[in-house]
């Protein structure tokens, strides 16, 4: 038996020992008034792994994020959190956590630093282990310039950069991310997915909630993708492609006038119904052999002289996957929803 | 601006801390982290020093020098005098705006769940509050006793009777908190404490012997003044610091007879009914 387990079966307060889950939720339902926000979601996530729950507004990811963080309570199921029930045992559950909300909430009118260090002594940090974390942290995060600034003249992304700074003041084991990206800029966004990226290999169990498919495909080692309160499937990017059918083979032709040729081709090869869009010159046909049928299809093409500027063997997108499970588009906005995100 | 967590020579330590927990520092500490906190709110707020610092200053000045000529004091001597036991205890009562004001505040802004998702108890978040907006209220007293020494007004009394002046203000202004707490919660935002303090709490600090004595109030509004705690506040206050106040009479009510005894009366029954009252609405206005 590792030292870690032997720490885990000693603390004696994991639901069941030794399974090494960072996160374990069982059928948790949340009502608001007539409206159910969370209608029985399951959640297990393994220590040191990636969740990604997506969904769209109103899907009841920041509903499961409250609970989960103690924010809020559950009507109905169970869930622990680092090992210790979010209802009995909150404030272990605090100690191990942390929380970036979906709004910044580090305080506006406190400097960088000053909400650092406020934090790390409300981790029970002395002051100056509080202070020399707070500058460590400002360093790593690019802050430290802005550090005796008042927040409130802080940019987009230097207030998302310090309250990320701010969930990691206690060194948590599991990490909440709301929507972490949200109304950040294309590069803003992958410096943060950089850090991510660098927490989880450190060891830190990472849960966060998006909207963006791309966002959940990146950083997710599990995608849980949930509508109206639901889950309506789990498993990694690929597995959930699958769920479509298979991939697609798509050739962009240089010359129009060969389209027709070429799109012969591809039904000839595939044996699938071929799509042809003229307007971009592109033949797309589903295809069971992957890697084979582009192999296949570029001989074909190359006997017959067709240039080509583009064959690419692509899987569906993820939004693809969303309508195929959903019936709707993952960025609808479903605005007769209740406002649980905002609450 | 770019995040270079992954490439510092000496990167942060973000390994989950585990088994190595520091030990929890108390409820008191953790208040006052959060009472520094409100402190540099109100450094940071000029509106916010200005109402601790300026106001109080002004209404000295004000009714000291504009209204002051038009108003008979009882029982003789100079209406600065009479004066300052009133604006303590206006300032006293106001603090209940100040904690409402922040509580609400900090629930616009978020700041409610950052709190609550860290293992701190909420009385420690409460007592945060209330020991800033404690501080905050000491400073517009210190700078109205330093002004009321300079137009004239004296502490006449004893050290013991002054201390006793002190302690019941300070009493006062711990029931006023809970007051605070209280409409924080119940109301949604700073705005709507500043219109419900204005439109509540403004009015009762008036219909009192705050700045005019109670005789010269028509019927039914003195019997209001006789009973208003704020009435009775002034009176002690001007009493133990020994200032002009109107001597009781065989026929005053009994709150005018016992202003010290009166005031403290309503500070335990401020407390008994408001406490868990706002202990609740507190709750429920942080969860969900």
């Amino acid at each position: 038996m590792t030292d870690t387990t032997t720490a885990l079966v000693e603390r004696g307060h994991r639901s069941e020992p030794g399974t090494g889950l960072a996160v374990d939720a069982r059928g948790l339902v949340k009502r608001y008034g007539a409206t159910t926000a969370l209608d029985g979601i399951d959640l297990q996530v393994p220590v040191g792994t990636v969740t990604a729950v997506l969904g769209p507004n109103g899907a009841g990811k920041t509903t499961a994020v409250r609970i989960l963080t103690t924010l809020t309570q559950a009507d109905d199921g169970t869930a622990t959190v680092a090992g210790f029930d979010v209802h009995g045992q909150a404030n272990q559950v605090r100690r191990r956590i942390g929380l970036a909300a979906q709004d910044a909430t580090v305080d506006p009118l406190l400097t960088g630093r000053e909400n650092l260090v406020m934090l790390g002594e409300l981790h029970q940090l002395s002051r100056k282990e509080a202070a020399t974390r707070a500058v460590s942290l400002l360093e790593d995060f690019s802050l430290t310039e802005a550090a005796d600034r008042v927040v409130s003249g802080y940019s987009g992304g230097m207030r998302r950069r310090l309250d990320l700074a701010a969930t990691l003041v206690s060194r948590p084991s599991v990490l909440f991310l709301d929507e972490p990206t949200t109304g950040l800029d294309p590069r803003a966004r992958s410096e943060l997915w950089t850090v991510i990226d660098t927490l989880v290999d450190r060891g830190t169990t990472v849960v966060l909630t998006t909207q963006y498919l791309e966002e959940a495909e990146r950083l997710a080692d599990e995608i849980v993708v949930i509508d109206h309160g639901k889950v309506i499937a789990r498993g990694d990017a690929r597995s959930l492609k699958r769920t479509v059918g298979g991939d697609q083979v798509q050739v962009v032709v240089s010359d129009a006038d060969r389209l027709q040729e070429a799109a012969a081709i591809v039904d000839h090869v595939t044996g699938f119904d071929v799509i042809v869009d003229p307007a971009t010159r592109t033949v797309t046909a589903p295809t069971g052999r992957g890697v084979e049928t582009v192999v296949l299809v570029a001989q074909g093409l190359l006997r017959a002289r067709i240039g080509v500027d583009d064959l690419s063997l692509r899987q569906p997108t993820l939004d693809e996957v969303f309508l195929s499970l959903t019936g709707t588009p993952a960025h609808d906005n479903d605005d007769d929803e209740p406002a649980e995100e905002a609450s | 601006m770019t995040i270079i967590l992954a490439t510092t020579t000496a990167p942060v330590d973000t390994t989950p801390r585990d088994e190595d927990l520091p030990a929890p520092r108390g409820v008191l500490h953790d208040a006052w982290v959060v009472a520094r906190r409100g402190l540099i709110h109100m450094k940071r707020q000029p509106q916010a020093l200005a109402d601790a610092t300026i106001q109080p200053i002004m209404f000295v000045l004000l009714f000291a020098y504009v209204f002051g000529g038009a108003i008979d004091v009882p029982g003789g001597g100079g209406y600065r005098e009479f004066l300052m036991g009133g604006i303590f205890a206006q300032t006293i009562v106001f603090i209940a705006m100040g904690v409402g004001m922040s509580i609400a505040f900090d629930r616009t802004n978020k700041a409610v769940d950052r709190f609550r998702a860290l293992p701190i108890s909420q009385a420690a978040v409460l007592g945060g509050h209330a020991i800033a907006n404690l501080v905050k209220s000491l400073l517009p007293i210190t700078l109205m006793s330093l002004c009321g020494l300079l137009i004239g007004w004296r502490i006449r009394s004893g050290l013991a009777d002054a201390l006793v002046g002190y302690a019941l203000l300070i009493a006062f202004a711990l029931a006023m908190i809970w007051v605070g707490v209280l409409l924080g919660s119940i109301v949604s935002t700073p705005e709507a404490v500043q219109g419900l303090g204005f439109g509540v709490i403004f009015p009762i600090t008036f219909i009192a012997s705050t700045f005019v004595p109670t005789e010269s109030m028509p019927g039914v509004l003195r019997t209001i003044a006789e009973w208003n705690p704020v009435t009775t506040l002034s009176n002690a206050a001007r009493i133990q610091f020994g200032n002009p106040t109107a001597a009781p009479a065989p026929g005053d009510p009994w709150s005018i007879a016992h202003p010290l005894a009166y005031s403290l009366i309503w500070c335990v029954l401020i407390v008994a009914v408001c406490a868990p009252l706002a202990r609740r609405a507190y709750r429920r206005s942080i969860s969900d």
